[in-house]
């Protein structure tokens, strides 16, 4: 138990420690974790005990991604990426593996050890790009979306290349294999391993589609929320002893138990109750990856990882480059797209070790494999980084290349056309405007342009994007994005550049209200407010209350909000963050005391100025022209 | 005869004399209740099919009390928006002719108060001038006001005799009880007159 408490200690501090680090640093999450790796092993030899059974539940990181990411599967996604998934991706598998599997027999390796080598290579990290994507705001790009395409292809992929090992080391050094030896699989001719291959995932299948409802259901009546993560968890953990006891990867039963749970209506129940588990073992599997990493074999090997990793990124990049632009991902996308995936992952760690345990591979060469996947992996952000050069370098040169559309000059402009734009833009139809639109989203672009509606491809956030959309000539720009950043620098970088223009902007929250404020803007929509107060009308309504009565009362509520918001905005100071702002804490809780004494009851100020202009007088009054009262006029 | 009640009050609280005669007026079969104040909480009004409702019945009542010498807003709007050119008048308009109108106010002021010599100078029906002309202009036909006097401070034995009296006019003009040319030689009329106009 000390023992235990004690590895404990040491992992979750060295984790806490280097993501802090790294993420400060703006490297990432998983580079800290591998970081952390490696100051528990090599550099203070805590692991070297522990790791081994720390390693196995790692493993379930691993698999808890994949089952993660079945279960995301959403069929009218795929349905719209089926081109990027299918061809891009399927062609840039095959592609890697063959210049991989060439490469490989050029430098001297069988065929099987190059072909091996292939799979490994043609795999990038989900796990890093999906999350970098997301941080940068990018995933919904065109580049993000071509990526996020080419991912799911490769943890598709995954799956018949963790099939196909063992046909590949049965028929090459059999001598070795099996030296693992408690699978049942190992110790089968090829064939026959293919054909249990099928029936235990035809079992996952059936038994998550049949059984799992009846159960989770059964859970969920109960009401014990502590017993639906247990079975949660007893979901990934029971396919992970099947997939195990017939030799095949539990990743691939996880991932296909999460299609079939996909569109069950359990789904945000599992996933609540997984994610965590996922988050942290898999910071446990980078971890275990960081602490393996032997500092003897990469003093002996140095200058071999690093041109291997080097030469494996140009391969991967020169793969993806011509196959992007020929998909028509293009420009900055085709960029970020290319070099975004330019690593490999961890699903290489998994085939590695595969192909190490079956013999394939001497355990040197795994580890000096080991050490190149990892450095291509801590890499990424220099390659996000590079590909954000490369397009500025584009865009400076400012002409071929650009994949952004050259909008006609109009006097209103509209960047974003997402649900928010949208309502804006059908408006401004109706009544006879036609706006410029901008969106980064090319299949948003293409659908608003079937309807008849002027809109162009490309980042609203780009100044030339808005300068040639007309922003010096314009009367008017609406920002309907759902980047709260990029907003308030498009509405800063409008107000420098045309001082007369009218900007109003769809804010977030009331802090990113003020950076507007600050940043020029003429008027300001908070996205959830009206929508909420159209809500809580309709409570009241169905709570008895006469409708315009409940209008008046909505009416009263945003006067006050909005007099509130504006009385604020004077102790705001964008720079500093609000919670040291004593002035700004200060309003805020004055303003939190008249909302509570409004909610607790102590709601007569609230009710009076409902009341205003609406209530009868009170009894005798209306008779005060008897002459008393009133002057009349005579 | 098919009945509508245009019923317009921004306030309706339980104390109201009005919420308590529209509570009543609800429930009679045969005649339409309109609350327009909760159909329209926006002032947006449905023109067509306010104006297919004037088309389904004969009478028309509009129920509001006295705000500033006139009709609560939304009324007024109603009528703006409703009594177009081409269907209320004007060379193809006149839908609405033969239809008769009746106005069931509440006011604060007392009945001496709606006098010559009183703070308000005039008789109530001066002040229903505009919604008498408004009607005539439209070729319906106007009958005298039904009129509530010093509508907040009622003892509770006039207020409920007021509020059974409603109905049973309402249901009077459905089955054609009342007695028009009686009623037209007066210039409002009250509650307390309501058995005397009955034809039985
Ligand atoms: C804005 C406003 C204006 C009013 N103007 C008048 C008026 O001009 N003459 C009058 O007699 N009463 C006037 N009143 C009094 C109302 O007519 C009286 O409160 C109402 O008829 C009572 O009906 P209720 O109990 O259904 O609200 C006014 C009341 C309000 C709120």
């Amino acid at each position: 138990m000390e023992g235990l408490a004690f590895y404990a200690l040491c992992y979750l501090a060295a984790a806490v420690l280097a993501v802090i680090v790294s993420q400060r640093v703006g490297l990432g999450s998983v580079v800290g974790y591998i970081a952390a790796g490696v100051l528990i092993g090599p550099v203070f030899q805590i692991s070297v005990a522990g790791s081994g059974y720390l390693e196995q539940f790692s493993e379930f990181g691993i698999v808890m991604m994949l089952f993660l990411i079945g279960l995301e599967i959403d069929p009218q996604m795929v349905w719209r990426l089926r081109d990027k998934l299918l061809g891009l991706g399927g062609l840039q598998v095959v592609g890697t593996i063959g210049a991989i599997t060439a490469a490989g027999i050029g430098l001297g390796f069988t065929s099987q050890q190059s072909l091996l080598f292939g799979f490994v290579a043609a795999l990038s990290s989900t796990a890093i790009v999906l999350q970098t994507l997301e941080e940068k705001g990018l995933l919904k790009s065109d580049g993000g979306q071509a990526s996020f395409a080419v991912l799911l292809f490769q943890d598709l992929a995954v799956i018949p290349m963790l099939a196909c090992i063992p046909l590949i080391a049965g028929s090459g050094q059999g001598d070795s294999a099996g030296h693992g030896g408690t699978a049942l699989l190992t110790d089968l001719p090829g064939w026959a391993s293919a054909v249990l291959t099928l029936a235990a995932v035809g079992v996952v299948v059936a038994a998550a589609h049949y059984l799992s409802r009846p159960i989770f259901r059964t859970i969920a009546l109960l009401g014990l929320r502590e017993v639906f993560t247990a079975a949660a968890l007893l979901v990934v953990v029971g396919i992970t002893v099947l997939m195990s006891a017939v030799g095949l990867s539990p990743a691939l039963g996880a991932f296909l138990g999460g299609v079939v749970l996909a569109n069950s209506e359990f789904k945000h129940e599992l996933q609540n109750d997984i994610e965590p588990f996922k988050g942290l073992l898999l910071g446990l599997f980078f971890m275990t990856i960081g602490a393996k990493i032997d500092p003897e074999i990469l003093l002996a090997n140095w200058s071999t990882v690093v041109t291997a990793t080097f030469g494996l990124m140009v391969i991967k990049a020169l793969v993806l480059l011509p196959l992007a632009w020929f998909f028509r991902v293009r420009g900055p996308a085709g960029w970020l797209f290319a070099l975004g995936l330019a690593q490999a992952g961890e699903f290489g760690f998994v085939l590695l070790t595969i192909g190490g345990d079956r013999g394939l591979l001497s355990p040197t060469t795994v580890s000096v494999s080991v050490l190149i996947i990892t450095s291509s992996m801590v890499l990424t952000p220099v390659l996000f980084a590079l590909s954000n050069r490369i397009v500025i370098m584009l865009e400076k040169r400012g002409r071929n290349q650009r994949r952004a559309d050259q909008p006609d000059q109009g006097t209103v402009i509209l960047a974003g056309v997402g649900r928010f734009g949208q309502i804006v833009n059908r408006m401004l139809l109706a009544n006879g405007y036609k706006p410029v639109v901008l969106d980064y989203r090319a299949d948003v672009v293409d659908n608003v342009r079937k309807f008849g509606v002027k809109s162009f491809f490309g980042d609203a956030g780009r100044p030339d994007l808005l300068d040639s959309a007309g922003l010096a000539h314009a009367a008017l720009l609406v920002v309907a994005i759902d980047d709260p950043d990029r907003a308030t620098e498009i509405v800063a970088y409008a107000r420098r550049s045309n001082p007369d223009i009218q900007i109003i902007v769809r804010a977030y929250d009331r802090l990113h209200h003020y950076k507007l404020l600050d940043a020029g803007a003429d008027h300001i929509v908070r996205e959830m407010f009206d929508g909420s107060v159209q809500a809580a009308g309709m409570a009241l309504e169905s709570l008895g209350m006469h409708p315009y009565e409940v209008e008046k009362r909505k009416a009263v509520f945003v006067e006050q909000d909005t007099a509130g918001l504006a009385r604020m905005a004077k102790l705001v100071d964008v720079d500093t963050p609000a919670a040291s702002n004593p002035d700004f804490v200060a309003g805020f809780n004055d303003i939190g005391k008249v909302i509570e004494n409004a909610m607790m009851g102590y709601r007569s100020g609230y009710d009076e100025m409902v009341a205003r202009g609406w209530n009868a007088p009170d009894a005798g009054s209306i008779h005060v022209p008897k002459s008393a009262g009133i002057d009349l006029p005579s | 005869m098919r009945v509508l009640v245009l019923f317009a009050h921004p306030a309706q609280r339980k104390s109201s004399i009005n919420t308590a005669m529209a509570t009543a007026a609800r429930a009679l079969k045969g005649v339409t209740f309109v609350d327009l104040y909760a159909e329209y909480p926006r002032f947006s009004i449905d023109v067509d099919r306010e104006q297919r409702r004037l088309m389904e019945n004969d009478v028309i009542v509009f129920q509001f009390p006295v705000f500033w010498y006139s009709t609560p807003a939304l009324l007024k709007q109603w009528q703006d928006l409703v009594l177009e050119y081409g269907f209320a008048y004007g060379p193809q308009g006149k839908k609405l002719g033969g239809k008769q109108t009746l106005a069931c106010v509440t006011t604060g002021g007392s009945k001496s108060d709606y006098s010559d010599n009183g703070g308000n100078r005039r008789a109530v029906e001066h002040f229903m001038y505009p919604l008498e002309q408004t009607a005539t202009l439209c070729g319906m036909d106007y009958l005298p006001p039904f009129v509530l006097y010093s509508a907040n401070h009622l003892d509770d034995e006039s207020a409920q005799h007021h509020i059974r009296s409603y109905p049973q006019l309402l249901t009077a003009l459905r089955d054609d009880r009342l007695d028009l040319a009686r009623v037209r030689t007066l210039p409002t009329f009250g509650s307390s007159e309501l058995n005397d106009l009955m034809r039985n």
